[in-house]
């Protein structure tokens, strides 16, 4: 590991302006990892874990809940409120990593966590978004993990966090304050973007912008769910990921609110799929028809094409499950 | 960095390289070598360790991000002569062959009992909010991070089941 200056952050104002020539530090279980192999190497790491603003989960006026970004994905997950109102997103934090690593993660850092593309790793590889300009390793190589939706010919690495789509699926926002002090709220869509020609940035965030929190609005009527496909049975990545909150009224799909995981650079929500189902009867047809807008621009790349039949059963799967016998 | 901390129940203050890791200064600072390195990446857990009472993987954390905690290794859990619950059973179920991940997997344990008391879910707990069960089951995907090369895996479930009918 390289060397650093390690600052306690005391307070928002003093990490912000500490992490502009640095990292911030949360839980530590992604930044250390990649720090050991020096594919991240900050001059600065600022510890924001002292900083009680960034603590508890609050409600808000508006029926929802502000997390504060230091919550740990264990203290989420538990929650009384989250597991009775949003099960969805206990469901995706329980389905992710270990205990042990849950109790460590953080709200803030897992949104943040970096790919786990092989390539990205090694830095005896080319790779567009650890070293811009030096190519994708992945794009013809070992990339059973990688996307097929969203990439771009620099990059086609995935974002891993199972959190962060079912907060998608939630229409969750983030509080994010900027290193100027400006205080701003933003969709979670809008805080990833998508690699394009610059797969090194992946956020609208810029050094000592801090996630502060994320804003869940109230709950909505609806049965929800979380189903991740992997490797093995626990302490795996999803390969792919649905989190849905559907509705159905007088046999009719009113709400279908749909995230997926494991098949872009960013957790993914497409309101095309959506609009496509709202106002109709569920039928098989229809979750095709779904599926067929979801993966209509999909591209494998070898190692990952399997992902692209997989995802289709795997939302016909979800569909058919949250649908049947909530037509009463 | 200057660091205080209580291990073991014991003050310890301690002024290392920040990039240290909670488990290199057990192990090569305080010679509490109970606690393993096994991939120093998160990967096994065989560094697990609790913090503040929470199981934790100790190599994927800084030691001078710990001012002020409460660390209990595998040493502070029981003593020959004075083992712990936990510890006694994987004697008596023989949880372990070459007994590399035995210390992650005691202190893991231990914690896990905690948490299903205090009512955590797990992935596999079929209703969120009900009170969930030690089934073998439950105890596989809340021990996943602990993985054992020698696959002592029935012993290691016997022995914590073991173990929770004592403490019951
Ligand atoms: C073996 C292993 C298996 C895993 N399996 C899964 C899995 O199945 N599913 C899954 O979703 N995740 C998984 N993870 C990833 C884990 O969820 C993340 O490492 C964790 O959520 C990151 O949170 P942290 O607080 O530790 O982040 P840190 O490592 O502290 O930080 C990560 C990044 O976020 C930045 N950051 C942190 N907090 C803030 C903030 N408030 N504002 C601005 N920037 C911030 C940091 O600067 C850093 O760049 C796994 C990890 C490991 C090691
Ligand atoms: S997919 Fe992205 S992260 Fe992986 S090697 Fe290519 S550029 Fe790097
Ligand atoms: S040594 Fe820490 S998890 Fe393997
Ligand atoms: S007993 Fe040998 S690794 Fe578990």
């Amino acid at each position: 590991m390289r060397p650093f200056d390690y600052h306690r952050g005391t307070g928002i104002e003093d990490a912000t302006r500490a992490a502009a020539q640095g990292s911030f530090i949360a839980g530590g279980t992604n930044l250390i990892d990649l720090m050991k192999l020096e594919v991240m190497a900050p001059e600065r790491l600022v510890d924001i874990n002292r900083i009680e603003e960034l603590r508890g989960i609050e409600a808000t006026d508006g029926g929802g809940l502000r997390i504060g970004a230091l919550v740990s994905n264990t203290d989420l997950a538990n929650d009384p409120r989250v597991r009775r109102h949003w099960p969805v997103l206990s469901r995706a934090l329980l389905s992710g990593a270990t205990q042990q690593l849950r109790n460590k993660a953080t709200t803030g850092g897992n949104l943040l966590q970096r790919t786990r593309c092989l390539y990205f790793y090694d830095r005896a590889m080319p790779c567009n978004k650890r070293a811009p300009g030096t190519g994708c390793g992945a794009m013809e190589g070992v990339n059973r993990i990688l996307a097929v939706l969203g990439t771009s010919e620099h990059c086609i690495a995935t974002h891993p966090s199972d959190m962060a789509v079912a907060m998608m699926a939630l229409g969750a926002e983030v509080e994010i304050v900027r290193a100027s002090g400006a205080t701003e709220r933003l969709p979670l869509d809008d805080l990833y973007l998508l690699p394009g020609d610059t797969p090194e940035r992946e956020t609208v965030l810029a050094p000592g912008d801090l996630i502060a929190a994320v804003i869940l609005p109230a709950p909505v009527e609806g049965r929800q769910a979380y189903r991740k496909v992997r490797d093995r049975a626990s302490y795996a990545f999803a390969l792919v990921s649905v989190a849905a909150v559907v509705a159905v009224e007088e046999g009719r799909i009113s709400r279908a609110d749909l995230a997926f995981g494991g098949l872009a650079p960013k957790p993914w929500r497409n309101r095309d799929v959506e609009a496509a189902l709202v106002g109709q009867s569920p039928s098989e047809a229809l979750f095709d028809r779904a599926a067929d807008i979801l993966l209509e621009d999909a591209r494998g790349h070898g190692d990952n094409e399997f992902k692209i039949p997989l995802a289709r059963r795997v939302l016909k799967a979800v569909l058919a499950d949250l649908t049947t016998g909530a037509a009463a | 960095m200057q660091t205080s901390l209580t291990i073991n129940g014991t003050a310890r203050e301690l002024d290392l390289d920040p990039r240290t890791s909670l488990l290199d200064a057990l192990r090569h600072h305080l010679g509490l070598t109970g606690t393993k390195k096994g991939c120093d990446h998160g990967q096994c857990g065989a560094c697990t360790a609790l913090v503040n009472g929470r199981r934790v993987n100790a190599c994927l954390s800084l030691l001078c991000m710990h001012d002020g905690d409460e660390v209990t290794t595998i040493e502070g859990l029981g003593q020959p002569g004075a083992l712990s619950p936990m510890q006694q059973a994987f004697v008596e179920k023989d949880g372990f062959q070459c007994g590399y991940c035995t210390p992650g997997q005691i202190c893991s344990a231990t914690a896990m009992l905690e948490e299903i008391a205090q009512g955590w879910p797990s992935h596999v707990t079929e209703d969120l909010e009900a009170q969930p069960e030690l089934t073998i089951e439950e105890i596989s995907e809340r021990m996943s991070g602990n993985l054992c090369r020698c696959s002592a895996y029935p012993n290691i479930v016997d022995a914590i089941r073991k173990a929770a009918g004592e403490t019951a």
